[in-house]
């Protein structure tokens, strides 16, 4: 069964009971034992979309990501099911399990910038990924790149692919000509006949055909779920309680564990005293892995008061004295000497900045810092792990189920293929889930205890061990003429991570010099919902303000009026500020701010409307215009807008880690403060179908929040903010005047 | 042995009276869809109704709930779904839904008391629940949903699309 066709990307094959099977691999990689039916050689391509027709005329859609509430399930199914012609009610998916097969290629690429694939499928792609993918070889879920990766270049093909084949095995069956034939609702039709068969009548025929490379997909006027608010597949489970999360694992036999790391971070147990715990009621085992103590026990609530009672002294490996300020000082010399140290690594340069500052009639510069973030999940991290007889089964909820197999098998010293990964639900993920730490303190637990153990990390241990968004210092400064007109834009920084064009602007100033220095430090980062972007959106859209209020200009025209060449740019920022009533005067006390922020492929124009009394910051109102390119899911967007302006919202206002004595100060939600329902504000979403290539839901929504927000607090009170959160500042609304920007 | 009601039926455990309702619920009585979010009564995740009052489970220790009456989120729909549990369908207001069904215990506790309750109302009675997704808007629509059946119906299927 199963031939690839020449160029080697789509696949198909018969499967037992009458039905079939098709593949479309958009990456390149090692053939495995469980597709080697259906791989040909072993430089051959691997699959990462598949569809099933099976003998009862159900389509089932394999998708390689996981749901953490971002509707990927459902959009991609969406996309497959719309290619194929199916009937809604007949169609059904699963997630893909943790193989290698699954791979999300893609992924690699959305981290690499735009797509610019000419042809969808074109052998050419593969060159450019491949390094990419070499290095990340991750089934994650991130980088907002399951619909404009996984669905636009693997569901839609193999479901234009299954519905050609389909067509022909017909045509071939019935003798008449494809032509006559029409597809729908999983029904094969022969008007001139009357004939009309399911799909299943014809799935064993169109598995022994040579599938198309290059199927042709519908236009847009065609679509038929696209672009549609299809009900999400894991809602009704998510209102009754019967969702399965990784937390709800139920292993036969199985213990809980409680756990604490170093609390400085690189650190290492010194020595341990456990014998007030080992003597607790449920208490099965306490483990020293050495960064780290657990306890296992019956129950998880004995587990965490027996390691509340065990004598740990830590090392901190010189690292105690660090503290936020300290951190910062060092960005600041970093910054400082860079020029000195030729440490400078450049992200733009454009014309000559120089001449431009020594020609300007008016600099304005401002300097940025932005803290350490924990992407506190709602679901504590946790795992279940099983090792016995030469496998290790892990149950968890994560974004990135092959990257968490490798790191296990790589902890416990272990072929890939002796670790299982399961994953259920995830109660949030924001990048956090991309890295397995916790599963591999599973693993080891059940590896040293000998039984199934459940290991949940603490609230306290999420907040204190998290990889955090990195705290960043960004220095700005722009030169004007006397006319307003902005001639250089040069904007320094520390500490560059992905997406690279995130400190990028899209306005047309003709002098630029954006550019960073490393600076490290001992805490540990990761990436937090659309990673760098939510640092430099912030920046760069703030300063953007700062400048346009040096030049006399309303923050919305002076953009404007630098995206001239820009019209997607120009058409969602116009219709945020339409749709805010923006120029309207404010009474005193209110303000109104706006941002322009492009991210993994779609464009957000936000304006965030507050009120300031006493201190105190309310967001009333936010308007957020977004352009995906394309909504495959309207609503589903529209919810991804609404999470994302909370996420970064909640970031923005209260959101801070400090590290004190070289560790986290804060601990839990009482001092990591949450957005709740009071201060939740009316969001309105308007979205433009500009018909650019795909873009993603999950992150673009969070960047421009920040700078909208504090745009618009500058408008209420004259305060720039420059640090967040916007919680440090004591601010008081002041009466609309002038402003000296400094 | 601590015996207690729960979703209507007599159950017995042997354990700590001071071990939170919480981990009984999960682990003794394998009710999973109570969750665990903070263990500090911050983040709602953890709500059951005893004797019909919405309470912390992680920090309501077993003694508390003794002859007493527990509903967890798999006790407030009967046979089938609550009219919150249906509006919450209808709003699809669960992203990634872990806090849902602390959120629904606490909407379910705020209808009881107040059938028609206003945005101030909602505020008050919600604000224990953390969403971390960010799903408070819709929340708010369902809950008004719920309360008021004979609402137009908000055509979320239907959105305004702008094709540029
Ligand atoms: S787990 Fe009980 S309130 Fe958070
Ligand atoms: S739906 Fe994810 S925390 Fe509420």
């Amino acid at each position: 069964m199963g031939k690839w066709t020449r160029r080697g990307f789509v696949t198909a094959g018969v499967i037992a009971g009458g039905g079939f099977i098709v593949g479309v691999a958009i990456r390149p990689g090692n053939r495995t034992i469980e597709l080697s039916s259906l791989v040909a050689a072993d430089d051959e391509m691997l699959v990462n979309s598949w569809v099933k027709i099976g003998a009862d005329n159900r389509v089932t859609a394999i998708i390689p990501h996981c749901e953490m509430g971002q509707g990927a399930h459902t959009s991609l199914t969406q996309m497959l099911a719309d290619e194929m012609d199916a009937d809604w009610a007949l169609v059904s998916m699963m997630e893909a399990p943790a193989k290698a097969e699954y791979a999300n290629y893609p992924l690699a690429r959305g981290f690499l910038g735009g797509f610019d694939v000419p042809a969808v499928l074109s052998p050419t792609v593969n060159g450019i990924f491949l390094q990419a993918t070499q290095v990340m070889n991750l089934q994650i879920t991130g980088g907002s790149a399951s619909v404009r990766a996984t669905g636009v270049y693997g569901m839609r093909v193999a479901g234009a692919a299954a519905r050609e084949m389909l067509l022909t095995a017909a045509a071939d069956a019935w003798q008449v000509p494809k032509a006559e034939l029409t597809a729908r609702d999983s029904m094969i039709v022969h008007e001139a006949s009357k004939r009309s068969e399911p799909y299943a009548t014809f799935a064993s025929a169109a598995g022994r055909l040579t599938p198309p490379a290059e199927p042709p997909r519908k236009r847009m006027e065609d679509f038929k779920f696209m672009g549609k608010s299809m009900p999400r597949f894991d809602i009704p489970a998510k209102v009754d309680g019967s969702a399965r999360f990784g937390i709800d694992a139920e292993v036969p036999g199985m213990k809980y564990a409680s756990i604490v790391r170093t609390p400085v971070f690189g650190g290492e147990i010194v020595s341990l005293d456990d014998r007030g715990a080992r003597d607790m009621a449920g208490v099965r085992d306490v483990i020293d892995l050495g960064n780290a103590v657990a306890v296992i026990a019956d129950g998880y609530w004995q587990a965490q008061q027996a390691l509340a009672k065990v004598g740990i002294e830590w090392d901190t490996k010189g690292n105690d004295a660090a503290t936020t300020e300290t951190i910062f000082q060092q960005f600041g010399a970093d910054l400082d000497s860079a020029t000195e140290r030729e440490a400078w690594q450049a992200d733009r340069e454009l014309g000559d900045v120089s001449t431009a500052f020594a020609e300007a009639d008016q600099i304005i510069e401002a300097e940025y810092r932005v803290p350490y973030l924990a992407h506190a999940p709602m679901e504590p991290l946790n795992a279940t792990a099983w090792v016995r007889d030469g496998i290790c089964e892990v149950w968890t909820s994560c974004q990135n189920p092959l990257g968490f197999r490798a790191e296990i098998a790589a902890a416990l010293d272990v072929d890939d293929e002796t670790v299982i990964v399961h994953n259920a639900y995830l109660g949030g993920g924001f990048g956090r889930r991309a890295q397995g730490d916790y599963a591999v303190q599973a693993a080891r637990l059940s590896a040293a205890a000998g039984m199934p153990v459940k290991l949940i990390w603490s609230r306290e241990e999420d907040i204190r061990q998290d990889n955090y968004r990195p705290a960043v210092m960004s220095r700005f400064r722009a030169a004007l003429d006397t006319t307003g007109r902005v001639l250089a834009w040069q904007n320094q920084y520390v500490d560059k991570h992905e997406p690279a064009e995130a400190p990028l602007i899209p306005y047309a100033i003709d002098n630029q010099l954006i550019r960073y220095t490393d600076s490290p430090t001992h805490v540990p980062f990761g990436p937090w919902r659309s990673v760098d972007h939510s640092q430099h959106g912030f920046f760069t859209e703030s300063f953007a303000d700062e400048v346009a209020v040096a030049a006399g200009q309303d923050g919305y025209r002076f953009r404007r009026d630098l995206l001239k060449d820009l019209p997607r740019e120009r058409a969602v920022l116009d219709l945020a500020a339409e749709k805010s009533g923006w120029g309207a005067s404010l009474p005193d006390g209110r303000g109104r701010g706006i941002s322009l922020q492009y991210s993994f492929g779609t464009l957000v124009a936000q304006v965030v409307d507050v009120t300031v009394s006493d201190g105190d910051v309310r967001v009333d109102r936010v308007v957020c215009a977004v352009d995906p390119g394309f909504a495959v899911s309207p609503d589903a967007l529209v919810a991804q807008m609404e999470s994302g302006i909370i996420y970064g919202l909640t970031a923005a206002l209260y959101g801070e880690i400090y590290i004190d004595n070289g560790a986290v100060a804060q601990s839990n939600f009482h001092d990591y403060q949450m957005l709740r329902m009071a201060e939740s504000p009316a969001i309105e979403t308007y979205i433009i179908n500009s018909g650019a290539p795909w873009g993603g839901a999950g992150e673009p929504g969070t960047p421009g929040i920040a700078p909208a927000l504090a745009n618009a607090i500058f408008d209420a009170t004259g305060t720039r903010i420059r640090r967040l959160p916007v919680k440090n500042y004591d601010l008081q609304f002041r009466i609309h005047e002038p402003e000296e920007v400094v | 042995m601590i015996e207690l009601k729960i979703n209507g039926q007599t159950r017995s455990v042997e354990a700590d009276p001071a071990t939170p309702l919480l981990w009984i619920v999960r682990e003794r009585f394998g009710l999973l869809g109570t969750k665990f979010g903070c263990g500090i009564s911050q983040c709602g995740a953890c709500t059951v109704h005893l004797n019909g009052v919405p309470v912390r489970s992680c920090v309501t220790p077993l003694a508390a709930a003794e002859g007493g009456d527990v509903t967890t989120i798999e006790g407030i729909g009967g046979d089938g779904l609550s009219a919150l549990q249906q509006a919450w369908i209808d709003e699809q207001v669960p992203q990634c839904g872990y806090c849902q069904s602390g959120q629904l215990m606490s909407a379910t506790a705020l209808l009881e008391a107040n059938p028609n309750p206003t945005d101030d109302d909602i505020d008050k009675a919600m604000q224990g629940n953390i969403c971390r997704c960010g799903t408070y808007p819709r929340i708010r629509r369902a809950i008004k949903r719920a309360a008021n059946p004979g609402l137009a119906r908000v055509q979320r299927f239907d959105r305004e699309v702008t094709h540029g």
